[in-house]
């Protein structure tokens, strides 16, 4: 792999770019693999980068229905953040946090990772005690989290109205300094071109339409629209398509697919610093860097594959943003798509082994997958190589539908009294 | 060539369809200028010879106008009445000039002619497509600190407004039986074919007036007369009708499922003084039975060195110009086409008095007819030419023509250049409605192919060309019967797809596809290099066809280029979604009426007001607006709080209750429900009588809690949690309705129709006694946990006995239309006695001292009975209810649970902070493992001492043991106790 | 905006008007206290998750107020069918399933592989 720099830039410059070498390659699969990855998302892709680069196990297959990071991974709004409540979960956003940090130098490619701060406002008392238990745990956990008066984060984010006249007045905020965004199809791309270098195959446009079990039930390959390809490991990383690859296993999984839609408006000059989410409103809104205001919409009630959903989400969502910033009702949205997520009863992932010998999942992101993706892949890569969890991960097991054990985020949000 | 007037001097005298002594004057970069009422601004400026209007995204190269439609990726600009009216990015081809207009131009510094900016176009060959992917990474931290405010402050095109948008918006939902978007000939001869039917027609079109294509095309004959002036008669005639809404100026913007549609009408952006009740904009949102997309074709740019030069343009745009607008958009015009309609510009030209340089086109055989035309006219045509370059630096003033192959070179002076490479159906609203595309090999083309809804493709977007055609087909997709003749002068052939000759094969040259974002042909081959093989890859990658104009001339010659690196067929290499909305929509419209007020109604309880003016503060709980505090002259919070408890605890003190939801339970098998229900028992409870009940979901973890009164043997009066009322409504009527359905019970939400006063504290039966008839209130006749239908001040009502602040007290219920009158007359008897009003902090806080719990705030979902310490609600006996198996899983009944308890810190004037997390160790390193978290926690005026609640691992069983809450600045002491901190033994709830 | 049409109103009515309330057929236990965890968590929280047919209930929450059942296929989000709850899962009607076959095809190869480099 030709190294990326500004060097390497300027060499190419004098020759009209003719020497950039494929970021990867499209091979035809081989009969068999050690490893079959289902899924060629960010999380898909960064695990067979980390199979091949901490456990030396580079003869592995990444199959993907469609183009790479065309999924989840390429439809999100790229918030990364690591300020949960739960044990188990600052566990893996933490360290998957401290993974984007070097991203861009692991991969030798510049993912933007940008600290910008996420900011999640408090409207009401309920919020503030919710926030400040985030605060008090992510603290003892040794996770930046803190508590910003309005005037602080009318301070940080300046368009912000805190009047007191607002319907849903601000009456503080919580603000993770770390947190912030990337550019979601660099991160696609930067652990393919890093996982190619190292052997792995990519192999796009290659629906798996079966999963060949033996004898004892144990996984041997997959079957595709490109013939069968054996392996004795398949980690199926499929997002919204979970439910449909694992059910070719005979495994079911508690999850339910549902559109969830984002927008962006025309590109404007800068004037939105960071990261502003609003649980009360339901809104989420930061800027690109090419300008373009960002914005997160709600789910779809119901379950779908379709990739689009109703416009009154979207509307919803404007109707917040507007609340929240009145100077954006002359901004005009540019362009509003949709992608599956994959959710699970407590909002929780779910990354372990199955019921299926050689069979590993790890699905369940929901709306939060993008956040997650260098500790995921990382930690999906240690599942696959160990067939045993991380520790990190060891929480986000399936067995905690069976035991109760739930990690409810969405439960420690509460609701109002 | 001359002008009259002083609306330009590139104005056309006889040509355009605006009347000359009608004129406008707005400012251009603070320079003033008279335009013709129904000019667009790019028509405006054009007739006074401006070409330059504005800066690429990434070089800052000069730009100009390039279309005449909402397609224009160069011309935006920033518009405004005054300095909150102000809108960004507007396309200067769609905006109608108004008197008054401020127009400026946008992405440059310090001005339009000289842009610092410009600097990255000689740094271009450092900036090819995807650059910053592979730079800025050392050192770490530089590229969020440094590289990326340089590129932010770089990017981005228009300034956001900085003030609250003044203006309002309005929303429409309308059923139709048949939608139709476009208003040129075939969307109008569709409409005149539904309309005849009698059904209900919509039929929509985003240009001032109906037309489409006629407004630039001036050789087509429809019924015998010219075809604009056919379309504005077929346009009346339309909406003369009773069953037909004819909406102009208005953009189909998105095709959902379900045949749901959404329109954005401009209503007053092209007005000079709107009237101030009239919306800016207008959302519609249609449920059409059937739709027909008439939306045409968008003319395709030649993609050449150097193509984005001002004086560039479209050349249906320059017909545009000058055949509705009478405005010629040079002396001096060159011509560059694959396809015979550019020719008919330069026919319409040069008959206005422009001279037309020459027409090259990249063909060896254009139309007989056309060609025969020109030579008839004299016009010099270069076939089988290409323009491989042009120059200028803020207008274009010459190009540089070569036989293909690159023979021959020479220059020719024009000061504008039309170019035409063919026609685009314009397949977005089909492709948004989820139909199917298929590939015209024969034409270059993608039409539409399945339809997924019950809609059809008719004219230009469905490919079909041919005048007669068209017009049966548009008929025959409206349904009935229209008569509609028409005749083109010309039958056109031609058009090309991706790089033309000028575009390379040298690597240096800047041919633009897309002209926003500065993409060129060497940005997509590059791409292509790269490893990028799936369009969708290049369009990221390059970021073509992503800005405003959303690829509209960009993404066919993006993919043909492709195409040809990859050596695959156009379908194998896909197209890009085109994706909701086509043209950008206002925020401000989509959200319509949902703002301020009206955002999300606040609910107020009967008594809001009177509790206002008795100066209550109020705390947003979901949507409701509850009393939060009454503060005195001078108290602060914690001042009025303090003196509310101690009032309520030594006298009594009123509570606006009226928030709590409230659902009347009714019917034979009422118990029988509410035991499947509740984990309590209710068969038992008598009526006259009421029990605290708690609801578990099936997964055992407590769901709501509340009063449950039994009025009669089948009549239950149930309370929930505020904000629990709908979704325990909702969790009622399921199992009602589909589990337990041969249960006889009805449901009723009746939280709106009670008004609830809650007297609390000693002299609580004194305060009410005068105001209750008919019903013996004594603690003996009526004592705790009562419940009684009774008359309250002359209204029917219903009285509760019983206490959320360990007092004695009642609960008033009247219907909500007298809550305000029994509240005031309550209120009055009790300051009379020296109680108080009190709110929900106060409330709080005397709950708290007796240990009660609130759910949403002790509970958070993972929480059972048995950790909450309500155990003693669970009925053993009970063989089933909702959550008797969730209750059993192994995790729910393990040992070291969280269970909430008291804490009392060391030092008694520490007040927790709600939401502290607690340790066993304070001095252990981080991460720390944490025991639990305090959920509630008060300064206690009774107790003269801080209490706290906290969820703690294996609380009870920690009694007495000293715990720690590590802050950021200290760690604080506490000890776990029991969590009821006064009264112990209950005996004042009985006074 | 999905248009739906209740069986108790007899009525196409907006998606505003209804909620959404998980998969259809799915019997609470009649002995539910004495199942395993087992099948608890398959009772409580597995859920088909079909891509395609698929049965589900809804509520029409701000109409008659009454759940229902309703079949739909997730890929076009065409409603194939709806009908009232207590009846037993119910055959798709010949002709609505075949046209539900040829939209999947469509919608799968247009919007589900978007841009494909086959």
């Amino acid at each position: 792999m030709r190294k990326y720099s500004v060097f390497a830039i300027a060499r190419e410059a004098m020759r009209a770019h003719k020497g950039w070498e494929a970021q990867w390659t499209s091979p035809e699969p081989r009969s068999s693999y050690d490893v079959i990855i289902v899924g060629a998302g960010g999380h898909g892709l960064g695990a067979a980068y980390y199979l091949a680069k901490e456990h030396g196990i580079t003869n592995v297959a990444v199959i993907e229905k469609g183009w790479l990071g065309g999924g989840n991974t390429g439809r999100n709004t790229t918030i990364i953040r690591s300020n949960y409540l739960y044990e188990e979960s600052m566990d893996i956003y933490e360290h998957s946090l401290k993974l984007w940090e070097g991203l861009s130098q692991e991969l030798n490619y510049n993912v933007m990772y940008s600290p910008r701060g996420v900011m999640m406002l408090s409207h009401n008392i309920h919020d503030q005690q919710s926030f400040k238990r985030h605060i008090n745990a992510n603290r003892l956990y040794g996770i930046d989290n803190e508590w910003l008066t309005p005037e602080q984060a009318k301070a940080f984010v300046p368009v912000l109205d805190i009047s007191k006249t607002a319907r849903y007045a601000i009456n503080g905020a919580a603000l993770q300094r770390r947190g912030g965004t990337a550019r979601h199809d660099a991160v696609a791309w930067g652990y393919a071109r890093a996982a190619a270098d190292r052997g792995v195959h990519i192999i796009q446009n290659c629906e798996v339409t079966g999963i060949r079990r033996g004898p004892g039930g144990e996984v041997q390959g997959v079957e595709t629209s490109k013939g069968f390809i054996g392996a004795n490991k398949v980690g199926v990383s499929a997002a919204g398509h979970s439910s449909v690859v694992m059910e070719m296993a005979g495994v079911r999984v508690p999850l339910h697919s549902n559109p969830l839609q984002a927008l962006v408006s025309e590109p404007l000059k800068p004037i939105f610093p960071c990261v502003v989410m609003s649980n009360t409103v339901h809104a989420y809104i930061s800027q690109s860097d090419k300008g373009e205001l960002v914005i997160g919409a709600g789910t779809d009630q119901y379950n779908s594959y379709s990739q689009t959903g109703g416009l009154q989400i979207i509307t919803h969502t404007l109707d917040a943003i507007c609340e929240l910033f009145p100077i954006f009702r002359r901004v005009k949205m540019m362009r509003q798509w949709g992608g599956i997520t994959d959710n699970t009863p407590d909002r929780s992932p779910i990354q372990g082994v199955t019921p299926v010998p050689g069979l590993f999942v790890n699905c369940g992101w929901g709306t939060g997958g993008f956040k997650a993706t260098p500790g995921s892949a990382n930690l999906f890569a240690h599942l696959i190589a160990k067939g045993e969890p991380h520790k990190l991960a060891s929480g986000l097991n399936l067995d905690r539908f069976r035991t109760g054990r739930l990690i409810d985020e969405a439960a420690a949000a509460a609701v109002a009294h | 060539m001359s002008s009259s007037s002083n609306s330009g001097e590139f104005r056309i005298k006889g040509a355009g369809r605006h009347t000359p002594a009608r004129t406008a004057r707005f400012t251009f970069d603070g320079k003033s200028y008279t335009a013709l009422e129904g000019d667009t601004v790019a028509s405006a400026l054009l007739a006074h010879g401006v070409h330059l209007l504005g800066r690429s995204f990434k070089y800052h190269r000069p730009r100009g106008i390039l279309t005449s439609g909402p397609e224009e990726p160069n011309a935006l600009l920033d518009v405004s009445r005054d300095a909150a009216r102000r809108q960004p990015n507007v396309r200067a081809t769609v905006q109608e000039v108004f008197d008054g207009a401020k127009i400026a131009s946008q992405n440059r510094w310090p001005s339009l002619k000289y842009d610092i900016g410009a600097f990255n176009d000689m740094l271009s060959p450092f900036f090819a497509a995807g650059f910053y992917y592979k730079t800025f990474m050392w050192p770490r931290e530089a590229w969020h600190k440094l590289y990326e405010p340089i590129i932010r402050r770089a990017a981005g095109l228009g300034e956001a407004p900085k003030e609250a948008d003044p203006d309002h918006y309005a929303s429409r939902y309308v059923h139709c039986d048949v939608l139709i978007a476009g208003a040129g000939v075939a969307g109008l001869t569709a409409a005149l074919s539904a309309a005849a039917t009698g059904k209900k027609v919509i039929l929509v079109d985003e240009q001032p007036e109906v037309g489409g294509a006629l407004h630039f095309d001036s050789s087509t004959v429809i019924d015998g007369q010219n075809g604009f002036d056919w379309a504005q008669a077929m346009a009346a005639k339309l909406k003369a009708m009773p069953n037909v809404t004819v909406l102009t100026r208005t953009t189909v913007f998105g095709y959902y499922n379900h045949g749901f549609l959404a329109l954005v009408e401009r209503v007053t952006d092209h007005v000079a003084l709107p009237g101030r009740d009239l919306p800016r904009e207008r959302l519609w949102q249609v449920r059409a039975k059937k739709v027909v997309l008439a939306t045409g074709s968008i003319e395709r740019h030649m993609v050449f060195a150097n193509n984005d030069r001002p004086g560039i343009m479209l050349a249906s745009a320059a017909r545009s110009f000058l055949n509705h607008h009478g405005v010629a958009v040079g002396r001096n015009v060159g011509v560059y086409t694959a396809h015979d309609s550019a020719y008919e510009a330069a026919f319409d030209l040069k008959r206005a008095g422009v001279s037309i340089a020459a027409i090259v086109d990249s063909r060896s055989h254009p139309g007989d007819g056309v060609l025969a035309e020109a030579r008839a006219l004299g016009i010099d045509v270069l076939t089988g030419h290409a323009v491989t370059d042009t120059s200028g630096r803020l207008r274009i003033n010459s190009i540089t023509v070569t036989r293909n192959g690159g023979a021959n070179a020479r220059k020719i002076k024009v000061d504008a250049l039309l170019i035409s490479a063919g026609w685009t159906p314009s397949v977005h609203l089909f492709s948004q409605s989820r139909g199917k595309l298929r590939f015209d090999e024969a034409n270059q083309r993608f039409l539409p192919d399945i339809y997924a809804q019950n809609c059809i493709s008719v004219g230009a977007c469905n490919g079909t060309d041919d005048l007669a055609d068209l017009i049966d087909e548009a008929i025959a997709a409206g349904g009935g019967a229209a008569v509609v003749s028409g005749e083109n002068r010309f039958e056109w052939t031609g058009g090309m797809i991706g790089a033309a000759e000028g575009a390379g094969p040298e690597d240096a040259v800047k041919a633009f596809v897309d002209f926003q974002h500065d993409v060129t042909a060497k940005d997509i081959r590059l791409a292509v290099r790269e490893g990028m093989h799936s369009i969708e890859h290049i369009k990221r990658f390059t970021t073509n066809g992503m800005a405003s104009d959303q690829g509209k001339l960009s993404n066919m010659h993006g993919l043909a280029i492709a195409s040809e690196m990859l050596d695959r067929p156009i379908p194998q290499v896909g197209l890009t979604t085109f994706r909701a909305p086509y043209t950008p929509v206002t925020y401000g419209t989509l959200i319509a009426h949902s703002r301020g007020d009206l955002f999300d109604p606040a609910r107020k309880t009967p008594m809001h007001a009177p509790e206002a003016a008795e100066g209550a503060e109020f705390e947003d709980v979901g949507n409701w607006k509850r009393a939060w505090y009454f503060p005195k002259r001078g108290e602060d919070m914690h001042a009025a709080v303090n003196r509310e408890c101690r009032t309520v605890r030594e006298v009594g003190g009123v509570f606006d209750a009226s928030t709590l939801g409230k659902i009347e339970v009714v019917g034979p098998d009422a118990a029988k429900f509410l035991n499947l229900l509740y984990t309590n028992t209710w068969d038992t409870l008598k009526p006259g009588k009421s029990r605290y009940g708690i609801m578990t979901r099936e997964d055992g973890f407590i769901y709501d809690d509340g009063v449950v009164g039994r009025l009669a043997e089948d009549r239950f009066h149930v309370t929930t949690t505020t904000g629990g009322a709908p979704r325990v409504l909702q969790h009622m009527e399921d199992y009602l309705q589909t589990e337990f359905p041969h249960l006889n019970v009805w449901l009723t939400s009746t939280t709106e129709q009670w008004a609830v006063i809650a007297v609390q504290g000693p002299k609580a039966r004194e305060i009410i006694a005068p105001f209750i008839d008919g019903l013996d209130i004594s603690n003996e006749a009526f004592p705790h946990m009562s419940v009684a239908e009774c008359t309250i001040m002359g209204v029917p009502g219903r009285l509760f006995r019983m206490s959320f602040t360990g007092e004695l007290g009642f609960e008033v219920n009247v219907p909500a239309d007298f809550g305000a009158a029994v509240w005031k007359a309550i209120w009055e008897r009790a300051q009379s006695m020296g109680a108080c009003l009190y709110g929900t902090e106060t409330m709080h806080v005397l709950r708290a001292e007796k240990g009660y719990i609130i759910v949403g705030q002790d509970t958070d979902g993972t929480v059972t009975p048995d950790d909450s310490g309500y155990g003693w609600a669970v009925s053993k006996k009970k063989t089933d209810f909702v959550g008797i198996r969730g209750l059993k899983r192994p995790d729910l009944v393990r040992e070291g649970r969280k269970q909430l308890v008291g804490l009392f810190t060391k030092d008694p004037k520490d007040v927790l902070e709600e939401g502290a997390q607690i340790v066993a160790d304070p001095n252990q390193p981080k991460p720390m493992t944490m025991l639990g978290h305090v959920t509630s926690s008060y300064w206690s005026e009774t107790l003269g001492r801080s209490i706290a609640i906290a969820l703690v691992a294996g609380g009870r069983a920690k009694m007495g043991s000293t715990l720690y809450v590590p802050m950021a600045d200290r760690t604080i002491s506490v000890e776990v106790t029991d969590m009821v901190f006064f009264d112990k033994e209950g005996g004042r709830i009985n006074g | 905006m999905l248009l739906i049409h209740c069986p108790y109103c007899e009525e196409d009515r907006s998606e505003l008007e209804f909620r959404w309330a998980g998969e259809a057929h799915i019997a609470r236990p009649e002995n539910i206290a004495a199942i395993s965890d087992e099948e608890f968590a398959e009772f409580f929280f597995l859920r088909n998750n079909e891509k395609g047919l698929t049965y589900e209930r809804w509520r029409h929450i701000h109409g008659c107020g009454r759940f229902f059942n309703a079949a739909r296929d997730t890929v076009s989000d065409r409603f194939l069918m709806t009908y009232k709850a207590g009846l037993p899962k119910q055959p798709i009607p010949v002709a609505s399933k075949a046209a539900a076959i040829a939209e999947e095809k469509t919608v799968e190869t247009w919007e589900a592989t978007e841009g494909d480099a086959r």
